[in-house]
């Protein structure tokens, strides 16, 4: 369970979130839709607690992250992946070592062990024998699949999702949201999805949540949301040029 | 009048309070650094590719700046030593000159314009491209994984490169001594050996221990700090060079200082 509290924070002078809160249940997939530059990875980094809120709070398994030690944060880092918009592999480690990266680390798994759990987790996202290659070489497409593959291999309880499918052809778009659900499925994994791809959102969602203004504005179901009467979450899941988001945008220019 | 004064003295407090600032967060860094060092687990691997890449990338460089320098210094010094008749003194200067100060300070120039840069760029762009976030996110502490090995690297190589630095300093002057200016190589030899003091090589190898550290502490927190894409890692390689050389020029003063007057 997953509670982040009424967290506020400001990037010098602006203010990116805004007395945000909201519950993720364990086991459930949550999307969060918003629009570009509103704050969803800065929320992510929040629930990696790689971010610090200036205020509020935000609560893992009853303990609030900002509160305990490095120690167990890390372990429960264990527990949890993200994976990041654009990627994020290192550039100077190859495919095999970005994805196994957290069990060569700490381990004490055979490097045998290992190559065979790197090789499960890249073909749960259909890559096979690019183990050597450096990620220089991929297409942005093989980037995040392969970004996801290591978000996988570690077998994580909590996975934090950005983007999985911007910039990634339609057919594999699909096999990554078929994924996100077996997850969802099968092993009970809990996830946060960010994305504004509003296709992907209806398919995989148990629930939808939309932030705007740094703040939750509205989440329900996938058919919750599909009937809102709300017009700002009207608005951007039917993706309208004309509507209160552009016009308060109009005012302040 | 009066508006022109304050705005000056904002501008005047702001740029203090910007170096304060960067002074404090050094010490952080290099506190946290220095604290990590001896967090288990050591990964020695690490530690010796960054030195090997610092080697490798000076080692020709060092060679031909230190060759150069010990000649420049032989042909400047014969020409002030040919008017008062004592040729035979070149080979002191050269060997002092060298060992006490050209050498330690120009391998930790060459270092800081080629490595420290490059660390800067490297982190600035692992910065910018949410490689150190997503370190953070896998459980792995960015200092301990890449400000550590660095660190101990740039504090080992500097030490190393500028003895190097020192012996090549010393036989590009001998080679003009000897063969353009018609000193007898044993006494050149004789006079470099007898004038060089233990005292005069560990004070030179000293400095550069902490210009090492200079280099990789600005290098890494100018990296760490990078913000604003491609553009923004371009600055803060520029800056990282500039920061470096300022304060290993100004650590050199302080040290050579300290040397002289309560160390003589
Ligand atoms: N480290 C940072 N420093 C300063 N501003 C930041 C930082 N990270 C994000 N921002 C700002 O916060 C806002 C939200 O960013 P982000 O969460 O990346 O948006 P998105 O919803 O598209 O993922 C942007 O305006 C961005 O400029
Ligand atoms: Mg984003």
């Amino acid at each position: 369970m997953i509670e982040i509290k009424n967290i506020y924070k400001n990037f010098n002078s602006s203010k990116i979130l805004k007395g945000l809160s909201l519950n993720i249940a364990d086991g459930e997939t949550k999307v969060i839709i918003g629009r570009s530059g509103c704050g969803k990875s800065v929320l992510l980094k929040h629930i990696m607690g790689v971010l610090r809120p200036e205020s509020g709070e935000i609560i893992i398994d009853g303990k609030d992250i900002a509160k305990i030690s490095s120690k167990e944060l890390n372990k429960l880092r264990m527990r949890m992946a993200m994976v990041f918009q654009g990627g994020a592999l290192f550039d100077s480690l190859t495919v095999g070592e970005n994805v196994g990266f957290t069990l060569y680390e700490y381990s004490k798994l055979s490097a045998r062990e290992i190559e065979h759990r790197v090789e499960e987790s890249l073909s749960n996202v259909e890559l096979c024998g690019i183990q050597k290659l450096l990620p220089s070489e991929l297409s942005g497409g093989m980037k995040k699949r392969v970004a996801i593959a290591r978000a996988l291999c570690v077998n994580p309880e909590i996975i934090l999702y950005d983007e999985p499918t911007t910039g990634v052809d339609p057919i594999t778009a699909d096999s990554i949201n078929e994924l996100i659900r077996s997850l969802h499925d099968k092993l009970k994994v809990t996830s946060i999805v960010v994305t504004h791809d509003m296709k992907s959102a209806y398919r995989i969602a148990d629930k939808i949540a939309m932030l705007y203004h740094g703040k939750i504005i509205a989440e329900g179901s996938a058919e919750e949301i599909q009937r809102t009467n709300h017009p700002v979450v009207y608005q951007f899941i039917n993706g309208l040029a004309q509507g209160p988001i552009t016009e308060t945008i109009d005012k302040c220019i | 009048m009066a508006k022109n004064i304050i705005s000056f003295a904002h501008k005047v407090g702001a740029h203090i309070v910007y170096y304060i600032d960067y002074v404090g967060a050094l010490t952080r860094l290099f506190f946290k650094t220095l604290y990590w060092i001896f967090i288990p687990p050591f990964k020695r691997q690490r530690i010796l590719r960054q030195a090997f890449i610092i080697g490798v990338e000076s080692l020709p460089i060092v060679s031909l700046v230190a060759f150069f320098i010990g000649v420049i210094l032989a042909l400047q010094t014969a020409y002030q030593m040919q008017k008062l008749s004592s040729e035979i003194y070149i080979a002191n200067i050269v060997a002092l000159s060298i060992v006490r100060e050209l050498g330690p300070v120009i391998t930790s120039l060459i270092v800081a314009g080629r490595c420290g840069a490059a660390i800067t760029a490297e982190l600035g762009t692992m910065k910018v491209t949410e490689q150190i976030d997503a370190l953070e996110t896998l459980a792995a502490n960015p200092i301990k994984y890449l400000v550590v090995p660095r660190f101990l690297a740039f504090t080992f190589m500097v030490p190393v490169l500028t003895m190097y630095a020192n012996l090549v300093g010393i036989v590009g002057g001998y080679l003009i001594c000897v063969y353009r200016l018609g000193i007898r190589s044993s006494m050149y030899l004789n006079m470099t050996f007898d004038s060089l003091q233990i005292k005069d090589v560990t004070t030179g190898l000293f400095k550069t221990l902490i210009f090492g550290m200079i280099i990789a502490m600005v290098g890494c927190l100018e990296g760490m700090r990078t913000e604003g894409g491609a553009e923004g890692v371009g600055k803060a390689t520029t800056l990282s060079v500039v920061t470096s050389f300022i304060l290993i020029i100004a650590a050199d003063c302080v040290f050579t200082a300290i040397f002289y007057f309560i160390f003589p």
